[in-house]
């Protein structure tokens, strides 16, 4: 069962929730919506489910239109960031209750519960009611929920926010080894890049209601169409530099010029913004190329095994993120490197201009 | 500023603890040093904002002691012992300015206005609170009501320690990234003594100069990201600290090393030495994705491994290959080849560390 | 969050709509018919326009009546709120002891009405009564059948007595809300317990107090059983509040016309200042 979005708008009191929305999610697939609070995603997901009806456009599932249907109707589950289950049922009594409300045989109710139940590893708290349990199991159950009854649309809304990193980790991964094996469309929603990037699968980019970008997950990571794609995907956020390219060389801040190199001798002349991950600008040359900039050590963020440097001069800022423990003073002077292989071109519009090649 | 030492500490809940189990903190010897930056980091349920409260004074300990510059301190309040606290939701009083809302633990102790007026300012230079200064407490965002509740404890002279828990949980990833940056200038600059507790690795390692790992009541180890990183001495600060966590896989003892599954890995001599003494211990190896070696070559001592999974987080990509039945994990820089069936790795001597009952197993020099 | 609008649902009201409509709108369409007619009897009516509001406007009884109704319902509020917010803040918050408490506290909104009279009508006696026998011995003369100040106040402790528990029970919901981080905080920032309740309790409480002061307000303004039970209105017309007045009007004297009139007139006094406090109330908030 396939799952699209045409054009869908929705209008709150004035304000435009979800702006001009069109995905299309295939069956088997998993899909991330990412964007800060308050972009749309909590909205788009209500509109997917049929918990709420778009102010114009229409949903498709199957390419029937159930824009009107309500979310009874639709074969859907939501698994929350609170986690919601019954308090007052069992964990066994918990995930069984769509079945019930299905009019499952109890034979039945048996086996899938029991089958979900040790998918997600909570075949041994049963008997228990939720509130006796640790979050990370309290949530298991919820999922459990979700799950059991197969639904087509399985949607998660931030499932993972209040639980421990660790724990976080390995939901993560227990999840998409859930979904490998499932026709249903899995929908989920995060505001960290990172987590995107862990889960995989295809991501959509969520900004003030817009759909900015939608693809597969590293497609997406690796070639944002625009400026905000760039900006909204990645952590460190990446880092920016308006620049202008001319006949023969690149400038930036009209102070740091490097010669036009082959990558990028097919752009035309003009304002651009160059933009460079963190995890690419080196403390030593990688290539002949690389531009060199000097500047002084505004702070430095030191985990057990990699580096984040804040780098400043009198133009610019920039953030490194170095593999090591690298320990500098605040002030000191430093010289970093950009690799101009590595840069990506946006154009006055914000559009894409040049994304550097990769191998592999 | 003070040093605060921890002195046979331990706390119950219930008033007549039977045994272990029934103990949130276990007794506990630690000293934290003045004008430091600490962090305590553990999962849900180990103690660390049990612990938090009992430093600054919001919970009094059930046994042991907790001195300020050797001060026994057990019974004093917070406010008496000059703690300063920010929660995990921002704590403001909503129907004050933001100015007031700085000025309010001056404005308590007396302080005269002047006074209370050229600190406020200060503060809210260094936290990027200018423009918000008249507005009221109610309408601002979540990362700024945070960095008033911050505020709030940065405006006193004579504050001995500011304690953090978990506070960065309601902010969004990409204004946890600035205050964090924040947080740590404001240490530079002010030199307060600061304890974070969070169960977030990286926010505990980008923060503090030394990291407190707690595990069911205690600390397990206590020591600089990097040690913690490189060396860490409980199998459970190997898998919590860096993602993904150590590699663990549990081995037997045999002729100068271990082995798992059919494989044999030879030990330097300064561990293999030791390996009878421990014979009625549980054996682990542990070594770090990030210090997995994977090639498409055998190499020296190289082990076949079968591919199973490959996740391309952006600037690096995680590996998970069957070993010998074990499921382990490397990390490959961003364009490295990724093997596609099956590949040798090995686990360079530097980085392998022996556990036995969980416990890192030194090299005696 | 919006929820879905389905106007199938307009079918699921109609049952109670027809209800409301028979038990309340229609008898206050009533209630307006006859407020413009002149009525001896149910089949002699004249339609007289808006004289009878012109004749109740300008009734001296009625005058008196809404000013010792204002001032009765004034003093109600300035001690039962203030009281109730005390109470709930003293009241303790676990254990088996805040469950005794809300027990208690709940005792006094559960007895009838009329049997609330007629406690106090008996406690405050001075032969049977506990009250009246203890003023009597101390020396302290009472008798709130014959003098004015007594039955005002015995009027005031009763109501006072009877409503305060439900202005404590909603403050006590109120502030079990509050997160204890803020009270944390405020002892780290070296808080007066003053300041406290200034800077957070009483804010948290708004929306439980808005409540409150509206319920005590239509309430005690309404308020007809408990008075006529202890005292009947006495002594003279000293405790006669408003709806005592149309009751004898309505009732007693079956001037139904009158009478409609001033029911009329009641329900808008107190729908204005209702309206009048919430928003007041509610504007501060919007600030």
């Amino acid at each position: 069962m396939s799952l699209t979005l045409e054009h869908v708008t929705k209008t709150v009191d004035g304000q435009l929730h979800i702006d001009d929305a069109s995905l299309n999610f295939e069956p088997g697939s998993f899909n991330v919506l990412i964007g800060r609070t308050l972009s749309g995603k909590t909205s788009l997901m209500r509109l997917m489910a049929g918990l709420d009806k778009p102010t114009r456009g229409r949903v498709l599932m199957n390419g029937a239109d159930v824009t009107g249907v309500p979310v009874r109707k639709r074969n859907v589950s939501m698994v929350y960031q609170q986690f919601i289950n019954y308090p007052t049922l069992t964990v066994y009594e918990n995930i069984a209750s769509p079945l019930r409300q299905a009019g499952v045989g109890k034979a039945d109710i048996e086996r899938k519960v029991g089958e979900t139940a040790e998918m997600l590893h909570i075949e041994a708290f049963l008997q228990k009611h939720p509130l006796e349990l640790s979050g990370g199991q309290q949530q298991r159950t919820a999922m459990a929920r979700a799950l059991v009854k197969d639904a087509d649309l399985v949607l998660f809304d931030e499932p993972l926010v209040n639980l421990d990193y660790k724990l976080r980790e390995e939901l993560r991964q227990e999840m998409r080894e859930l979904f490998k094996t499932r026709r249903s469309i899995a929908v989920y929603a995060t505001t960290e890049p990172n987590e995107a990037l862990a889960l995989g699968g295809n991501a959509t980019i969520l900004h003030e209601g817009r759909v900015i970008q939608s693809g597969p997950t590293s497609a997406v990571y690796h070639r944002p169409s625009q400026v905000l794609s760039a900006e909204l995907f990645s952590e460190p956020p990446i880092n920016l530099l308006p620049g202008r390219i001319a006949a023969n060389e690149v400038s930036f801040q009209d102070c740091m010029h490097f010669p036009l190199n082959a990558d990028l001798s097919g752009l035309d002349k003009g304002e651009y913004r160059f933009g460079i991950r963190p995890s690419h600008i080196g403390l030593v040359p990688s290539n002949d190329d690389d531009l060199e900039v000097s500047g002084l050590v505004e702070l430095a963020e030191i985990s057990g095994s990699e580096t984040f440097l804040h780098v400043r001069n009198e133009h610019l800022s920039l953030v490194l993120h170095l593999q090591g423990v690298h320990d500098y003073h605040v002030d000191s002077p430093i010289r970093v490197y950009i690799p101009t292989h590595k840069l990506f071109v946006f154009d006055a519009s914000g559009r894409l201009a040049q994304a550097p090649a990769r191998r592999a | 500023m003070a040093e605060i030492r921890l002195q046979n500490l331990a706390h119950s809940y219930s008033s007549q603890p039977q045994g272990a189990t029934d103990y949130a903190i276990r007794e506990m010897d630690h000293v934290w040093e003045q004008g430091g930056a600490y962090a305590l980091l553990g999962p849900s349920g180990c103690g660390k904002s049990t612990l938090l409260n009992i430093i600054s004074g919001l919970l009094s300990p059930s046994e042991g002691d907790v001195l300020f510059d050797t001060r026994k301190v057990n019974t004093l309040s917070p406010e008496q012992r000059n703690i300063a606290q920010v929660f995990q939701f921002p704590v403001v009083y909503d129907t004050m300015t933001v100015f007031d809302n700085l000025a309010f633990p001056l404005r308590n102790q007396g302080v005269a206005e002047s006074r209370v007026a050229s600190k406020v300012h200060e503060i809210a230079e260094v936290l990027d609170l200018h423009p918000l200064l008249k507005r009221k407490a109610h309408n601002l965002t979540a990362d700024e009501k945070q960095k008033v509740s911050m505020g709030r404890g940065l405006v006193r002279d004579d504050v001995s320690a500011i304690l953090f828990d978990e506070p960065l949980t309601v902010i969004d990833p990409h204004l946890k990234w600035k205050l964090r940056r924040k947080l740590k200038q404001i240490h530079e600059q002010f030199n307060i003594t600061m304890i974070y507790v969070t169960h977030d690795q990286l926010e505990a390692s980008t923060f503090a100069d030394k990291i407190a790992v707690m595990y069911g009541g205690q600390i397990v180890q206590f020591g600089t990201p990097r040690e913690l990183f490189e060396r860490p001495q409980h199998t459970f600060v190997g898998y919590f600290v860096g993602s993904p966590g150590m590699n663990l896989i549990e081995v037997q003892a045999r002729e100068g090393g271990v082995t798992f599954g059919d494989q044999h890995l030879p030990l330097p001599a300064a561990l293999a030495e030791q390996l009878p003494g421990l014979a009625a211990k549980r054996l682990h190896i542990g070594i770090r994705p990030e210090f997995v070696q994977v090639s498409d070559e055998p190499g020296v001592g190289g082990m076949l491994a079968e591919a199973v999974r490959v996740e391309d987080l952006g600037t690096y990509k995680i590996i998970t290959l069957r070993l010998q039945g074990h499921l382990i994990k490397a990390r490959l820089p961003e364009d490295q080849a990724v093997p596609k069936y099956e590949a040798w790795v090995g686990f360079p001597a530097q980085w392998l560390m022996l556990y036995a009952d969980d416990r890192l197993v030194e090299a005696q020099p | 969050m919006t929820k879905t609008h389905d106007n199938r649902a307009w079918w699921l009201v109609l049952p109670v709509f027809l209800l409301v409509a028979f038990s309340a709108i229609l008898p206050m369409m009533t209630v307006v018919n006859y407020s413009v007619q002149d009525i001896f009897d149910s089949s002699t009516r004249f339609f007289v326009g808006a004289d009878w509001y012109r004749q109740i406007l300008n009734d001296p009884r009625l005058h008196d009546s809404l000013l010792r109704q204002f001032i009765f319902s004034g003093c109600v509020l300035l001690i039962e709120i203030p009281l109730g917010i005390a109470v709930a803040l003293a009241m303790p918050t676990r254990g088996r002891w805040a469950s005794a408490c809300l027990i208690v506290m709940a005792i006094p909104l559960l007895i009838p009405w009329n049997v609330v009279g007629t406690i106090w009508q008996i406690f405050g006696r001075a032969d049977i009564g506990l009250l009246g026998y203890s003023l009597r011995e101390l020396g302290i003369s009472y008798n709130y059948a014959s003098n004015t100040r007594d039955a005002w106040l015995t009027v005031l402790v009763m109501d006072v007595w009877h409503w305060t528990s439900l202005v404590a029970l909603l403050c006590y919901s109120g502030l079990r809300a509050i997160p204890d981080a803020y009270y944390q905080a405020a002892r780290i920032d070296r808080a007066s317990a003053w300041a406290v309740f200034r800077y957070i309790q009483l804010p948290k409480l708004k929306s439980v107090l808005l409540i409150a002061v509206m319920l005590r307000f239509m309430d005690s303004f309404m308020i007809y059983t408990e008075p006529f039970v202890l005292t009947g209105g006495g002594p003279g017309n000293a405790t006669t509040f408003l709806s005592q007045t149309l009751t004898k009007m309505a009732v007693g004297q079956f001037d139904l016309g009158p009478a409609a009139a001033f029911s009329l007139i009641y329900f808008l006094i107190i729908l204005l200042v209702s309206w009048l406090f919430y928003t007041a109330m509610t504007h501060s908030d919007q600030k």
